[in-house]
């Protein structure tokens, strides 16, 4: 135990939930804006897969890592594309479509993996850490926090970018609106259709990129099912924010940090059963779940929206 | 600063708004057949009918919400044809809506600035559109404060927040579907001073209506609808509610009950000081305690969101008091589940019917037995007896003339009023010592309502007591022995059913005290 509490290890722990936090953040704004507008996506999970590998194979085969993280996001797009279609032209359940394509995404994935790469596991040069001026000098702090690749930079400042886009532009109270009263914001002439295609469409390219942040940002290979549940957690965290996007930073840290620490004790021999040590993230967004009960929960979440007939 | 105006498109003022022989069919319905109105400016048109009559859907195409099957609508002379709301809105039309269409987490001014243009697009400019939505609350005379969130609101300033919309958006032509139906008698006359301004500004109003009072007193003109044709326009001079009553339901209606001398018996429920919370964990029921007799009804008046409904469902088991008491017939039945109630001889008929009344798609019969399907005669040891489901069925359909044409209907398939009388067929039929009756006529025609009132009647005079829970001062005055009225949570007094006044209920239904009341009177 003790050589948990000196400041090394502390500062390590933070520096690698910061890290950890990247998948999360990126996943759960998009699915923030999804639900926002009245649409859930379990399918985020498929996404990310697909997102991590279409992200490492065209690193692989170009060492661009612009055209990797563009390729998540083209393959995002079209996989919220099947979903906008599926869940607001055609109004089915959502949360079925969702489950369908995450099996799709996490078998095509594997698939391709197959066919393409043998099925074995390569590794590429993934995005560099660039250590901040000034700011990455102070002891310990600098090294936690401002010593990251730029894909952990980017996923903090969606917090603020989601913030304003949701609360400070028309769009963003369309979209808050469309989520609450669909019907409300019909008659005013906001087409509801239109939001939520925009929003599965954006959330899907978010989620895209959260899968490549695995495997050209942080991990920087390509294994089967790597994104191991992050996809889910994603869509809890949206629950856990009470739909609010520094709530979901809140909650992304959180669970990373938790993350960090079981994967840090298990590194650290401290005995505690791994198995035990991998549940609490999970436990953890269970028993947030229990307790959060929030007016700013949509409305239409998960309801097809029609004129009604009478 | 130079002043930012916003630009939305303004069409040419309506001088004449016309609809001609406008025809719309649903599957299997004939909502509306060439139908006929008219409306100029500075007039307000009263648009009469039951529910069902076809009023709702004839006024969402003129909002483009619906495009008519064949008909024309016309402005000014000139034929428009609106495919959505957005060219209605153009054109000067509002419409406000019987459900309100506002965003609840959503404040005032979020509402009003919904899908408008910005000036300083793509952000939001909350300040100049809540400097113009104040001008326009000075000139009508309209109190609002922009940064509450609706949820917070009164319904009757939500309905403001409605108002304040559509002329934001520069209506000239304003549709208020049932506008009324949700306000204290106070606010309905200070709604009127509100409409009767914007008749002044030469606006023209298209006022939805099934309240015959309320229809003399406001329009210039009536139009009545009756099974989706209009069955005639009239000026409103020297016409009187038995023909507007007459009119709209096509025969001739009483509007007033004989009711039998008060033979009160021992107290049946018994409700001690009770709270009740909501689904946030607030209380919405704060202190209640009621006692109802046999043989008497008591009307629980009150505006909607007063707390009724929690009360309601916590009578029933539905909901769990937070703190407080409730007897049954001296029994403490405060945590029993509904089927508890039901055993020890209460009914309830819910607000929500078809939520909470009745299952949607289920036919006619398994309706009829959902409470007591497992007991005898409909059952024994686990096995429905067919023969004696339809035949107590039958017996009951008969006896509450529901209008079906066998059982093996789908309750989906009824209209309201059908719905409403098979419930109270099945609640009377089990012969119940105790009703809570939750809005019985609410959205049911005249002819049905008359019907459920008898009903309800006759069970007091039997022995019955009735716990009625309305939000139509009419319905209450009619029936009530005693009239309790709730605001915010608590009771605040209790009064004679015969010798209370409308407007000392509306004032009691404001929150003023009886003794206060009393004395404004």
């Amino acid at each position: 135990m003790d050589n948990l509490f000196n400041p090394e290890t502390i500062f390590g722990i933070i520096g690698m939930a910061v890290t950890l936090a990247m998948p999360y953040l990126y996943a759960a704004i998009g699915e923030l804006f999804d639900q926002t507008a009245g649409c859930y996506n379990l399918g985020t999970e498929g996404i990310m897969m697909m997102g991590a590998f279409s992200a490492f194979y065209v690193v692989y085969e170009t060492g661009n890592l612009g055209f990797g993280v563009l390729a998540a996001a083209i393959v995002g797009l079209l996989m919220g594309l099947i979903m906008a279609v599926i869940s607001v032209t055609f109004k089915a359940e959502q949360g079925i479509s969702g489950i369908g394509l995450t099996m799709f995404g996490v078998g095509l994935s594997s698939l391709l993996f197959k066919t393409l790469l043998n099925g074995t596991v390569l590794s590429v040069k993934g995005f560099k850490s660039i250590r901040i001026p000034i700011l990455g000098d102070i002891p310990y702090i600098g090294d936690a926090f401002f010593n990251h690749n730029i894909m952990v930079y980017v996923a903090y400042l969606l917090i603020p970018i989601a913030s304003i886009i949701l609360y400070k532009t028309t769009l963003g109270l369309k979209i808050r609106a469309v989520g609450q009263n669909p019907q409300a914001a019909d008659t005013l002439g906001v087409s509801v259709n239109k939001i939520r295609y925009l929003c599965v469409c954006g959330g899907a390219i978010l989620a895209g990129i959260a899968g490549a942040t695995f495997s050209i940002a942080n991990i920087n290979m390509f294994q089967e099912k790597m994104t191991n549940g992050t996809g889910y957690i994603a869509v809890a965290l949206v629950y856990f924010s009470g739909w609010k996007p520094w709530r979901v930073l809140l909650g992304a840290l959180l669970f990373s940090f938790v993350n960090a620490l079981q994967l840090r004790m298990q590194v650290l021999g401290i005995n505690i059963p791994s198995d035990i040590a991998m549940m609490m993230p999970y436990l953890l967004t269970i028993v947030t779940l229990i307790f959060v009960k929030s007016r700013d929960k949509p409305a239409a979440l998960a309801v097809p929206y029609e004129r009604s007939e009478n | 600063m130079a002043e930012k105006r916003i630009t939305y498109p303004k069409s040419d003022h309506i001088k004449k708004l016309q609809m001609i022989d406008i025809t719309k069919r649903f599957p299997g319905v004939l909502a509306n057949d060439r139908v006929n109105l008219e409306v100029n400016e500075g007039e307000i048109l009263a648009l009469l009918g039951e529910n069902g009559a076809g009023k709702s859907t004839l006024m969402k195409q003129l909002y483009g919400l619906y495009t008519p099957d064949s008909g024309q609508i016309l402005i000014n002379g000139k034929e428009v044809v609106f495919h959505s709301p957005t060219d209605a809105i153009n054109a000067g039309i509002g419409m406000i809506h019987q459900h309100f269409m506002l965003v609840s987490n959503l404040t005032v001014v979020e509402n009003v600035a919904l899908g408008l243009k910005s000036s300083r697009a793509p952000f939001l400019d909350l300040k100049v559109v809540e400097r113009r939505m104040m001008d326009i609350c000075d000139t009508y005379n309209l109190k609002l404060d922009p940064k509450r969130y609706i949820w917070e609101l009164a319904v009757g300033e939500q309905q403001r927040v409605e108002i304040v919309k559509a002329l934001y958006r520069g209506a000239d032509l304003l549709i208020l579907d049932e506008p009324t139906a949700v306000l204290t008698p106070q606010e309905v006359d200070e709604f009127f001073v509100i409409l009767k301004k914007m008749a002044e500004a030469m606006h023209s109003l298209i006022f939805i209506s099934h309240k015959l009072n309320e229809v003399i007193e406001i329009s210039d003109r009536v139009t009545v609808l009756r099974d989706g044709c209009s069955v005639g326009s009239v000026k409103n001079e020297n016409i009187t509610k038995t023909d507007l009553a007459e009119k709209m339901v096509g025969r001739p209606v009483v509007l007033q009950y004989d009711r039998s001398p008060l033979n009160r018996r021992e107290v049946r429920l018994k409700v001690e000081d009770l709270y009740v919370p909501n689904d946030w964990d607030e209380d919405k029921v704060c202190g209640v305690s009621l006692e109802i007799h046999g043989g008497e009804i008591l009307g629980l008046a009150g505006v909607s969101g007063n707390g009724q409904r929690e009360l309601a469902q916590a009578l029933s088991g539905l909901r769990a008091a937070s703190k407080g008491k409730i007897y049954l017939d001296g029994v403490d039945v405060t945590k029993a589940a509904p089927y508890e109630h039901n055993l020890a001889g209460q009914s309830y008929i819910p607000e929500e019917r078809n939520k909470e009344g009745i299952i949607k798609d289920f036919v006619i019969t398994e309706n009829f037995i959902l409470e007591d399907h497992d007991k005898e005669p409909y059952s024994k040891n686990s096995i429905f007896n067919f023969k004696n489901i339809d035949r107590e069925t039958q017996r009951a359909v008969d006896a509450f003339a529901v209008k079906t044409p066998n059982l093996k209907t789908m309750v989906k398939n009824l209209s309201g009023g059908n719905v409403q009388k098979l419930i109270l067929a099945r609640e009377l039929s089990r012969k119940p010592r105790v009703l809570i009756a939750a809005q019985p006529t609410r959205g049911v025609d005249i002819g049905a309502s008359e019907y459920i009132h008898l009903r309800l009647l006759e069970q007091r005079d039997l022995g019955m007591a009735t716990l009625l829970i309305s939000e139509d001062l009419d319905e209450i005055r009619a029936l009530s022995d005693r009239i309790a009225v709730i605001f915010d949570g608590r009771i605040v007094g209790i009064v004679d059913g015969p010798s209370a006044t409308s407007e000392m209920l509306g004032l009691m239904m404001a929150g003023v005290p009886l003794e206060e009341a009393q004395q404004k009177k």
